[in-house]
């Protein structure tokens, strides 16, 4: 069997919305922008798909949700026009995000603060999330722009947007959510929540990668980021992609609508797993489960490395995640895992599992069993586990520097 | 960056067959306990090294013989990726059989090589170089506790980059002998910085006590130091022109101090430098007379010729004396 729990970092696309596309590669091709019929005719689809998009956020006619490439094309759209906007052609110099956001954002915000923007970049809680005290308190008069996730791929852990978003409204600044982990796994409502800007993927819903959008509202002003052929009302110009953002309109439909009771069923397998997960001794899971996205577990196993955990699941068949530093390129481990702060070692055995809508009881069995049997033969490995003690002398010293 | 570089490549797929097989079996994990060894009269050494809060720990089981100083047998625990696994495990393999003071000689890079499938292809992916390192420094550890000495006594040199085991003496070499300026170059010319990149400044995975970004720029600052020195020598060696104004002026005072004050002295003279005006053609070098040269018929002939001649061989062909 084989097993995809990694859906924070992409989704299958869902057949139904591959079906969508398909008239929009060979048979409805004209470039919409055309005057003649062959561009015309993909006018009501693109038309539907917006009109999904507008649904399924509850966003108003006056708002403006525009398709980009990526999330991360949204979110340096936001973060360098406001830097344009507000910072070089204005009187602001401030931004403020969090430790935990997305490279997308952090690695923009750091590329602007080489240009001269002040950025804030606020702590986490141990659970993970943003408090809005702190965010108030970070705020000044020449703050031009907050923006935080509002679920962390990591964790799933949710902040309070609406509370930050009132926080924003009432102190005059521009508030962006990150929402690419939390549209399509819980309800976003836009007309309940005072957010600005709004990032979206539509990878991570079961739509295809390589389409994305931004949500502007009240269709306030925000340089563009591309500019071209005046597409999109000229906000983001380039051709449009049409079966994409056709795909996008149907994956999110497809996502949000019934949200409740599609989550409860992936909530009700994801507790099953993480239940059935604690009851290994030495593990814990990061965050409290009512705050957090419903498919998410992020699950320290003490005394198994990140990776060496991976590489077994792996050989089971079984795809997650880790944050463990000796996975990435650059052995620096996880700033998630380290802003959370609570304990050094999860920065090297979190685990993460993702579920999605498509993963079954049977894979959840099977998972179980699968993760049992590897942290088993990894402990038996494991030094945390050994029983002999080392020869007096022969102690290590926490992370000791080689040859003072 | 180029076109290898646009998908960044798969971690897993660059080890080693010999990684994966001692990574999903390997062959020495496990304990050697107290009574295991006395049971058969040896000794059982037993070393930490890292901590699971630093990503990876080791730990290495040696059974001595005390007669021969020779590691019969041995064994590890480790708390780490696949790689650390892997490296722990042929790091046991290979310490058996040898002495403790063989055994120190194995370095990180034995540790990989023994990895490889085949010699020419490293059998881990740079950033994981890191961990053999590992391996290397358990091993001083516990041949420290046998021998009862220091492990850092077993290091001859101050190695900087860990993974390619590359010392400050040579990579200060290697800086000025190819007059390096970037880290990129240092790493190209000696691998260091090349893989877990902790030593190339502070902030990496682990912390170091030499990082390549000061060594590089506190290398350039010697060079520099060097470069002025010998310049400042080489001015005072011969090479008049290119003296600053101040030091022509020095090097002339100096000259006429040597070889010609005396002589006009002892006719009830003297001379001073006024000024020095380098042109394209001659360095014009304006003095004065004093006391009784001051009208003399010969300042302006015979001593002035002296005066010049001197000057001319012994700092420049193109100087001219002018009285004024």
């Amino acid at each position: 069997m084989k097993v995809y729990l990694d859906n924070n970092a992409t989704t299958m696309v869902d057949p139904l919305v591959v079906e969508v596309m398909q008239p929009f590669f060979s048979e409805i091709y004209g470039n919409p922008n055309s005057l003649h019929k062959f561009g015309t005719a993909s006018h009501p689809a693109l038309s539907k798909a917006i009109d999904q998009m507008y649904k399924a956020l509850n966003a108003r006619d006056s708002d403006d949700i525009v398709f980009t490439s990526c999330a991360t094309e949204s979110n340096n759209w936001v973060l360098k026009s406001i830097f344009a906007d507000h910072i070089v052609s204005g009187d602001k110099n401030h931004i403020i995000t969090t430790e935990v956001e997305h490279p997308s954002v952090l690695a923009a915000c750091r590329a602007l603060e080489k240009e001269g923007a002040k950025v804030t970049y606020l702590p986490v809680n141990s659970e993970g999330v943003v408090e809005p005290h702190v965010v108030r308190s970070f705020i000044t008069d020449k703050t031009a722009l907050v923006s935080v996730m509002w679920a962390s791929n990591e964790t799933g852990m949710i902040n309070p947007i609406k509370e930050i978003g009132e926080i924003c409204k009432e102190k005059g600044v521009l508030f962006h959510s990150d929402a690419v982990q939390a549209i399509g796994k819980i309800p976003v409502d836009l007309q309940d929540v005072h957010v600005d800007f709004v990032s979206m993927s539509a990878h991570k819903f079961h739509g295809p990668k390589g389409v994305g959008a931004l949500y502007i509202r009240n269709s306030q002003p925000l340089s563009p980021l591309l500019h071209g052929g005046e597409h999109m009302g000229g906000r983001r110009s380039g051709t449009l992609n049409v079966p994409y953002i056709v795909a996008m309109g149907k994956a999110i439909e497809l996502a949000t609508t019934n949200i409740e009771e599609k989550m409860a069923s992936i909530r009700a397998k994801r507790d099953r797993l993480e239940d059935a997960l604690l009851e290994l001794s030495d593990t814990f899971v990061v965050g409290n489960r009512k705050n957090r996205t419903p498919n998410t577990i992020l699950i320290s196993i003490r005394g198994v490395e990140g990776e060496g955990m991976l590489w077994d699941l792996n050989n089971g068949q079984i795809g997650a995640s880790t944050g463990s530093a000796c996975a990435s390129e650059d052995l620096q481990a996880n700033t998630v895992m380290l802003a959370i702060g609570a304990d050094s070692e999860l920065a090297h055995t979190g685990i993460r599992l993702s579920l999605s809508r498509f993963t079954t009881d049977s894979e959840i069995d099977y998972t179980i069993a699968h993760f049992k049997k590897a942290v088993a033969r990894l402990r038996a490995i494991s030094s945390s586990f050994a029983k002999v003690g080392p020869t007096p002398g022969g102690e290590s010293k926490e992370c000791e520097l080689h040859h003072h | 960056m180029a076109k290898n570089d646009l998908l960044g490549a798969s971690l897993w797929d660059a080890y080693s067959n010999k990684v994966t097989t001692l990574m999903n079996n390997p062959n020495h994990q496990g304990e050697i306990t107290e009574e295991e060894a006395a049971a058969h009269g040896n000794r059982l050494i037993v070393a930490d090294f890292g901590a699971e809060s630093c990503g990876d720990a080791v730990r290495l089981y040696w059974e001595v013989d005390p007669k021969t100083d020779i590691i019969v047998n041995s064994k590890f625990k480790s708390f780490g990726c696949g790689t650390a696994i892997a490296s722990s495990d042929i790091m046991t393999e290979l310490c058996i059989g040898k002495t403790v003071k063989e055994a120190v000689k194995i370095t990180n890079i034995d540790v990989e090589f023994a990895l490889r499938d085949s010699p020419e292809i490293p059998a881990v992916p740079p950033q994981k170089m890191h961990c053999s390192v590992m391996a290397y420094d358990v091993i001083k550890k516990a041949a420290g506790l046998y021998m009862g000495v220091d492990s850092e006594s077993f290091e001859e040199e101050i190695i900087v980059c860990e993974c390619a085991r590359v010392s400050l003496k040579t990579l200060q070499e290697v800086i000025k002998l190819n007059d390096l300026t970037t880290i990129e170059q240092i790493t190209d010319y000696t691998k260091a910085g090349g893989f877990c990149k902790s030593c190339i400044r502070p902030g990496g995975h682990e912390k170091r006590e030499y990082y390549l970004v000061d060594i590089l720029r506190d290398t350039r600052r010697e060079m520099d130091e060097e470069k002025m020195k010998a310049a400042a020598d080489a001015g005072s060696k011969g090479s008049f022109e290119s003296m600053t104004l101040v030091q022509q002026i020095k090097a002339i005072d100096a000259q006429i101090d040597e070889s010609i004050r005396q002589f006009l002295i002892m006719d009830g003279g003297d001379m001073e430098v006024i000024d020095v005006k380098p042109s394209d053609d001659y360095i014009d070098v304006y003095i004065r007379y004093l006391g009784a040269c001051n009208g003399c018929a010969s300042s302006a002939t015979g001593t002035l010729y002296a005066i010049e001649s001197t000057l001319k061989e012994k700092l420049s062909k193109k100087i001219r004396v002018l009285p004024i």
